[in-house]
């Protein structure tokens, strides 16, 4: 069965210095062209998909303000029209966007991503992000959040709450996708109606929070559903994902962890009830491919050793192999690489890992499918509306 | 040199413009769609190409309304995509500013402007009624009085954001180590009536400093808006008459604001029927006329005006004897019907009495809005007389087919065009403010 495998594109890479590494273009990190080349470079692959980090404040090493420094890569474009850019300039390859849940509107969120599916014929996904950082709540000035104490429990109520406003947020995403049937255009010149008015549908969506009516303004997209994906590290989050995603990203630190967390997601879909098709589980891998030291070259030009939540792997594409194929043998499904340097180590997997999984007979050697949901194996759901009749 | 014209194309999307009955029309959704359209406004050397936006599904008497084409993308998505495969075009969306915050905005219209190299323009929109809030979390919170006061701060704060970053902030030095120079980046703080923010935008400042500003209302704190902080106006009136006395009042009211005439280019949307000759033309406009007013979609109208049920009228008989009703109407979501329902339906009433209408002939008299009908050499002549008597700087073109309603013209009106010297034979900039020949924003000082 062939390993899935992902990357996580992030400006020069995910080492706060990478953009400061040989061939890093850091003048092009705001140009169309700068991300095609990745992209293109990912399909060339033959990848799942790629990801896009976004989030709606100016990236920091700090959790509750940004920290003024000027010695890293500041600023993003927003990953929904990101990823939309790259659409027609690639055929297979799926795009997946992270947009924040916390302070936007999900019909606009909803109707963002089904746009990308039918620009991407069917190659869009989702990665619905909670936050709470007070810094980014005064960009939008409607709410004040506490400062976050990661020890303290008015943190974990916070995230508690935000992360219960996240799956609503969600489920209101997925309820406007399925809110036009597929068939909802009739163009029937008989009668001169072009759609069928019984095929499209309120949500009627109420919650603690919000309430949204529907039906959605775009027709039912490709896919159906755009692939949902989410990150975590932890309980919280994993009932978030066992709610809300098809794909779970997790960050193990070795083979047996990666068991460890595999039981604990499951576990967590049990607890949530999920019905469907169970999580596929990622695990997150940040990769340094080729010579030995070449983080710590890094880790100098930055002044600081670089800590990331996801398990750290230098050393060669053979090795990285190993560790793939041992890990996977826990349960996880597949892998989304942060590449540390992406002129570097993205070429890396796609012309050296690769290669060497499909000279181990567990990578395809061609796209099968177009759509991202038929990568995994996962149905085109009909839309929950439709009745049988 | 002689007035030049500007021209965008309206992607003629949810409304009775587009004839879907007809064989050639194709798909309001698939990206090919857009895609087609677009190449083809770039191919004829267009400023612009234009998204409108509509949050909420229109319905009629509570129901969704089913004759009309129905079903678009989110604006800010398509054009990304559509940036890949243009070059030159400048990437028009309708956002609207009382369903969204700005934070959030500014950076997708930055990000827009990076990703096109220098095109992107915004229409402000700002539909005020709680029927389309009812779709977002924030629900129809705002009184009608409010749009605009929300709208002018809105856009007053996404400068503030888009001027937070200077243009040469990012340095991307990776010999000395400094992505961005000291002080390339200040902080915002906006204390205002509807916003009350701070921190840091995160977005660089896109090529255009400023993307284009387009707006689309037409009441007096409309155009105050337009005159204090718009570089386009598209506008409904499409007729000569009504044009140039719109385009006199909008100019006037420029210098108020320390603005130049031309600071502010009025584009009236406009649609064009081409024939072989003159009265090929004329037929095929009023065929076209009768396919976007169908019996059925007759009597829509007829009840969008009278406000009440009018479904017992036959449409190929004459208006009943009945009056319309005064409050909030059966259509929703749809902003040609507001206004004095009163005045609208009296007015109505003496037209059909006049020339003697039936109820479709009367809708179709009253809405249809075909501006330029003749062959390619008198519609060029008419576009050059209409700008030329200070009706317009230009058009917004709305075809009536999706994807393919804009080749003919483009293929046979913009060649007698150019060679008139009205139009640009190529593009001679890269961003859409070169093409509309404004100027770079001056940044806000804070
Ligand atoms: C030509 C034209 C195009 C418009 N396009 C849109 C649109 O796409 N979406 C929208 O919500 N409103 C649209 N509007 C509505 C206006 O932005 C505005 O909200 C409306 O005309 C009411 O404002 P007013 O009272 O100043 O006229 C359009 C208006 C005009 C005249």
């Amino acid at each position: 069965m062939t390993l899935h495998l992902a990357v996580a594109l992030d400006g020069a890479g995910w080492h706060p210095a990478a953009w400061r590494a040989d061939g890093a273009r850091p003048d092009l990190l705001f140009t169309a062209g700068y991300w095609a080349d990745l992209v293109v470079e990912a399909e060339r692959g033959l990848l799942d998909w790629v990801t896009f980090e976004d989030s709606l404040a100016v990236q920091s090493t700090r959790h509750d303000s940004p920290d003024g420094r000027r010695d890293q890569v500041r600023g993003r474009l927003d990953a929904v029209l990101l990823a939309s850019a790259l659409a027609p300039l690639t055929t297979r390859i799926g795009l997946v966007p992270t947009t924040g849940v916390t302070h936007t509107e999900p019909f606009h969120v909803s109707i963002g991503i089904a746009s990308l599916d039918h620009a991407a014929r069917g190659r869009a996904g989702w990665r619905p992000r909670v936050s709470a950082r007070p810094h980014e709540a005064a960009h939008f000035g409607r709410r004040t959040f506490p400062p976050i104490d990661p020890a303290g429990p008015t943190a974990r109520r916070h995230i508690e709450r935000l992360l219960r406003e996240g799956v609503d947020f969600v489920e209101v995403v997925r309820r406007l996708w399925d809110s036009w049937e597929d068939d909802a255009e009739i163009r029937d010149t008989a009668t001169g109606r072009f759609v069928d008015r019984d095929k499209l549908h309120p949500i009627d969506f109420r919650g603690e929070w919000f309430s949204v009516r529907g039906p959605s303004i775009t027709p039912r997209s490709p896919q159906g559903r755009p692939l949902v994906t989410s990150l975590a590290h932890s309980a919280l989050p994993y009932d978030f994902a066992a709610r809300t995603s098809d794909v779970v990203y997790v960050t193990p630190r070795d083979a047996d962890d990666a068991a460890a967390v595999v039981t604990e997601v499951r576990a967590a879909e049990t607890a949530a009830g999920r019905t469907g098709p169970p999580l596929k589980i990622f695990a997150d891998l940040e990769v340094y491919l080729g010579p030995p030291g070449r983080r710590a070259r890094l880790d100098d030009l930055d002044g600081a050793t670089h800590v990331s939540d996801a398990h750290v792997f230098e050393g060669t594409p053979e090795q990285l192999a190993d560790l793939l194929l041992m890990w996977r043998a826990s349960g996880v499904e597949g892998f989304r690489l942060r590449p540390g340097v992406l002129p570097h180590d993205l070429p890396a997997v796609t012309r050296g890992l690769v290669p060497e999984l499909q000279a181990r007979g567990v990578f395809r050697r061609a796209y099968e499918t177009t759509g991202l949901r038929g990568r995994l194996g996962l149905p085109r759901p009909p839309s929950r509306y439709v009745t049988a009749s | 040199m002689t007035e030049q014209i500007h021209l965008a194309a309206h992607f003629p999307g949810v409304n009775n413009t587009t004839v879907w009955s007809d064989p050639r029309s194709g798909s309001q959704i698939d990206f090919g769609s857009f895609r087609h359209l677009a190449e083809t406004a770039e191919r004829g050397r267009f400023d612009f190409f234009f998204l409108a936006e509509g949050l909420r599904l229109r319905e009629m008497k509570g129901r969704i309304h089913d004759l009309d084409v129905m079903g678009r993308p989110e604006s800010l998505t398509v054009l990304a995509a559509l940036s890949a495969v243009t070059t030159r075009l400048g990437l028009a969306a309708t956002v609207n500013s009382t369903f969204n915050e700005p934070y959030e905005v500014a950076r997708r219209l930055a990000t827009l402007d990076h990703l096109s190299g220098g095109r992107a323009a915004w229409n402000v929109v700002t539909s005020w009624d709680a029927f389309t809030g009812e779709n977002f979390r924030r629900g129809g919170y705002l009184a009608e009085a409010d749009r605009y006061t929300r709208a002018k701060e809105f856009l007053q704060t996404a400068r503030e954001l888009w001027d937070t970053w200077a243009d040469d902030a990012v340095t991307a030095d990776p010999v000395r180590g400094e992505f961005l120079r000291e002080g390339g980046v200040t902080p915002f703080r906006h204390t205002g009536r509807h916003f009350d923010i701070q921190g840091l935008f995160n977005v660089p400042r896109g090529p255009q400093g400023h993307p284009v500003i387009i707006q689309a209302g037409d009441s007096d704190e409309g155009r105050e808006f337009a005159a204090s902080s718009a570089d386009v106006i598209f506008s409904r009136h499409g007729r000569p008459e009504e044009a140039r006395t719109f385009y006199r009042d909008v100019k006037r009211r420029l210098a108020a604001y320390g603005r130049r005439p031309a600071d502010l280019k009025i584009m009236p949307a406009v649609t064009y029927v081409l024939g072989d000759t003159e009265a090929e033309a004329a037929e095929c406009a009023a065929e076209i006329r009768r396919a976007q007013v169908s019996p059925a979609n007759a009597i829509v109208f007829l009840e969008g005006v009278w406000g009440r049920d009018m479904s017992f009228c036959d449409p190929d008989g004459p208006l009943p004897d009945v009056e319309p009703e005064l409050g909030e109407g059966v259509s929703r979501g749809r902003a040609q019907f507001r206004g004095d329902r009163a005045a609208t339906a009296a007015k109505w009433r003496a037209v059909a009495q006049e020339k003697n209408l039936t109820i479709r002939e009367l809708v179709i008299e009253m809405s249809a809005r075909q501006t330029f009908v003749g062959t390619a050499a008198s519609v060029a002549e008419q576009m050059t007389s209409f700008v030329r008597t200070g009706a317009a700087d230009g058009f917004v073109l709305v075809p009536h087919l999706t994807p393919g309603g804009l080749d003919e013209l483009v293929d046979q009106v913009v060649p007698l065009l150019q060679e008139k010297g009205v139009y640009r034979a190529d593009y001679t900039g890269t961003t859409l403010r070169d093409h509309l020949g404004l100027r770079s924003p001056v940044k806000e000082t804070s």
